[in-house]
């Protein structure tokens, strides 16, 4: 019989003989991690320092930029709005076909975005399954405006929010749910005053994440909304329109959104990159 | 007015199915160990988990009775309850977590913090209305969290283990405390605990529930004298035989022979107390009536002595002082003989 002593220190022996990385692994290693910031390296290199501003400055620069920050604040608005709703649905009942309900959810996540557009164009297009009937009652037809860009970016960003929300809920104490219960309030007044405080900060991350996916959406949004200026024409379109007549404009305009992307890490910094 | 309940519902394998009854102003406690249902029962006596049968009847309104389709919600009970770690909302203050159960029942705002307040004083805790849970100590949450059971004036208070997260230290005020604080209550009060000074410092009636049945009621200092199963034997420090008694002596179920100072007759449970247990290297002189040999199975601090585990025909369980064991070289496996004397022996109905 060997000491817990003795055990404990071979044990320890044995994770420092693990820090070095064979070559077989080091060197794919190496060359993964040159391959996701090389590009990101190259575009900070390129980038145009002395006319940034000016690029910046442009009408059609800011207008896109406005654009993109109002829709995409409010597709999360009303992912917000629709989907805590759906999470708590899918974490705390018992409702039959769950699994199902999860998979739908789910399936923007890895659909392409240019598919989820060409949907909504079905679903919601002025012969659409719905927006047909709507168009010949009402005369509302959403495809080429600002509304189906929200309509796009909510389709593709919603999602994340739901999952975040969704995990936040299963990883909460629901003892003190029982606690709230037992102080005479019902599932409504437990959900407003005890559930929803607990899961705060996983709400914020879900609409972190959905705000900075709503940003940057792009295949929904061309399919659904097209590429009108001032109207439907968002970041990622007035970059990729830029790069075939402005390649500074492109680059300034993208370092913009690095610079969101980074700042988003930056703020679930502490949810997902401290988890080890 | 009060609590008559018979509890009836399955959890996994264990079937839960006792009776409780409890008179206004008096504390109940459920005693056993862990996975016996006790845990179940406060449950299903405040709404969280349905029962499957039985009949709960507070203050003559039917909470329960699966089989008449009846379940009143556990919001919609005038029950209090104090769960194991307290659970205080961690989002809320001291005088917040107290008002929830106000505001949920329709109080103003203003009002309930009113009524908080009061009762947040009440238990001392004035310096720390505005702090959150994670700013108090055991002690402190625990009266927080009593506090927020009883403001609203339930009819049943339900306490699930409510000195079982502080350490042993704080656990001693703590429950000086709490006798004090149930002492003013009106309602009926149903207490569960695996430690028995708990139940015997604050209940006035002590259920043991082994395996989800009642194996034993009765006054607190009752059950400590009289135990009938082995559990509650070992819990107050006894050991636990039975036999059958025809005057002054029991024929155990083991076929040894106890003498006792006093007469007995038919079924008995024989508890002897460890203090009354001397043990010796060679058969002693004289004439005590009950010498037994026995052999050495365990050897375990406790307290200031050391408490000696024995089998043989009369397994018994023996304290000795550290001196006395070594002089006996009561190591694993030794040889002894255990004297008790026949006066010392209690002996009463199974």
């Amino acid at each position: 019989m060997t000491s817990p002593l003795a055990r404990a220190s071979r044990a320890r022996q044995e994770v420092d003989g693990a820090t070095g990385v064979p070559a077989v692994l080091l060197l794919p290693a190496l060359l993964g991690v040159l391959f996701l910031v090389l590009p990101m390296a190259a575009l900070l290199i390129r980038v145009p320092w002395s006319s940034l501003g000016s690029l910046l400055a442009e009408p059609e620069v800011r207008q896109a930029l406005r654009l993109s920050v109002v829709s995409a604040s409010l597709a999360t608005l009303i992912s917000l709005v629709l989907g805590v709703p759906l999470a708590w649905v899918m974490a705390r009942t018992r409702v039959r076909g769950r699994a199902v309900l999860r998979a739908l959810v789910t399936v923007p996540l890895v659909l392409p975005p240019v598919v989820g557009g060409v949907a909504l164009f079905l679903a919601l297009g002025r012969r659409g399954v719905i927006g047909g009937p709507l168009y010949d009652a009402t005369g509302i037809s959403f495809p080429f405006t600002t509304t189906a860009v929200v309509l796009a970016e909510t389709f593709v960003a919603m999602p994340f929010l739901v999952i975040s929300v969704e995990g936040a809920l299963r990883a909460a104490d629901r003892r003190f749910e029982d606690a709230a219960a037992t102080r005479g309030a019902d599932r409504a007044t437990t959900f407003r005053r005890v559930t929803l405080p607990l899961v705060l900060p996983g709400v914020a991350a879900g609409a972190v994440l959905c705000w900075a996916r709503a940003l940057g959406e792009f295949g929904a949004t061309i399919t659904f909304a097209g590429n009108f200026p001032g109207t439907t024409r968002t970041m990622p379109l007035q970059v990729y329109l830029a790069l075939q007549t402005d390649p500074e404009s492109a680059i300034a305009l993208s370092l913009v959104l690095l610079v969101v992307s980074i700042g988003t890490l930056l703020l679930l910094r502490d949810r997902w990159l401290m988890r080890t | 007015m009060s609590l008559a309940a018979h509890v009836y519902v399955h959890r996994g394998p264990l079937l839960v199915d006792l009776h409780l009854t409890v008179d206004p102003g008096r504390i109940v406690a459920l005693l056993g160990p862990n996975g016996a249902g006790k845990s179940t029962v406060l449950r299903v006596l405040a709404g969280l988990t349905p029962p499957d049968g039985g009949r709960i009847v507070l203050d003559g309104v039917v909470l329960d009775d699966p089989v008449a389709d009846v379940r009143v919600a556990p919001h919609d009970r005038p029950v209090g309850m104090v769960f194991q770690d307290h659970l205080l909302f961690p989002h809320l203050t001291t005088v917040d977590n107290v008002a929830f159960g106000l505001r949920t029942r329709g109080m103003s705002r203003s009002a309930a913090r009113e009524q908080a307040r009061h009762w947040v004083e009440r238990m001392g805790l004035a310096d720390h209305a505005a702090a959150k849970p994670r700013a108090l100590s055991g002690g402190q949450s625990q009266r927080v969290a009593l506090a927020r059971a009883l403001a609203g004036q339930p009819r049943l208070l339900l306490l699930d283990e409510p000195l079982s997260a502080l350490d042993a230290r704080t656990k001693l005020d703590v429950r000086a405390e709490l006798r004090r604080h149930l002492a003013g209550y009106d309602g009926a009060t149903v207490l569960v605990t695996h430690d028995p000074v708990d139940a015997m410092a604050l209940a006035d009636q002590l259920v043991v529930v082994e395996r989800g049945r009642i194996v034993q009621e009765g006054l607190p200092v009752d059950v400590a004298r009289r135990p009938r199963t082995d559990y509650v034997a070992r819990l107050v420090g006894l050991s636990l035989l039975t036999g059958t008694a025809e005057g002054r002596s029991v024929v155990l179920d083991t076929g040894a022979a106890v003498h006792l100072g006093e007469p007995a007759h038919g079924a008995v449970f024989v508890a002897i107390r460890p203090s009354s247990v001397a043990l010796y290297r060679r058969p002693p002189g004289g004439s005590p009536r009950n010498v037994w040999p026995a052999r050495v199975v365990g050897v375990t601090p406790y307290g200031e002595t050391l408490r000696i585990d024995l089998d043989g025909p009369v397994p018994l369980t023996a304290d000795v002082t550290p001196e006395a064991a070594a002089e006996l070289q009561l190591v694993h496996g030794a040889e002894v003989w255990a004297v008790v004397k026949a006066s010392e022996i209690a002996a009463y109905p199974a």
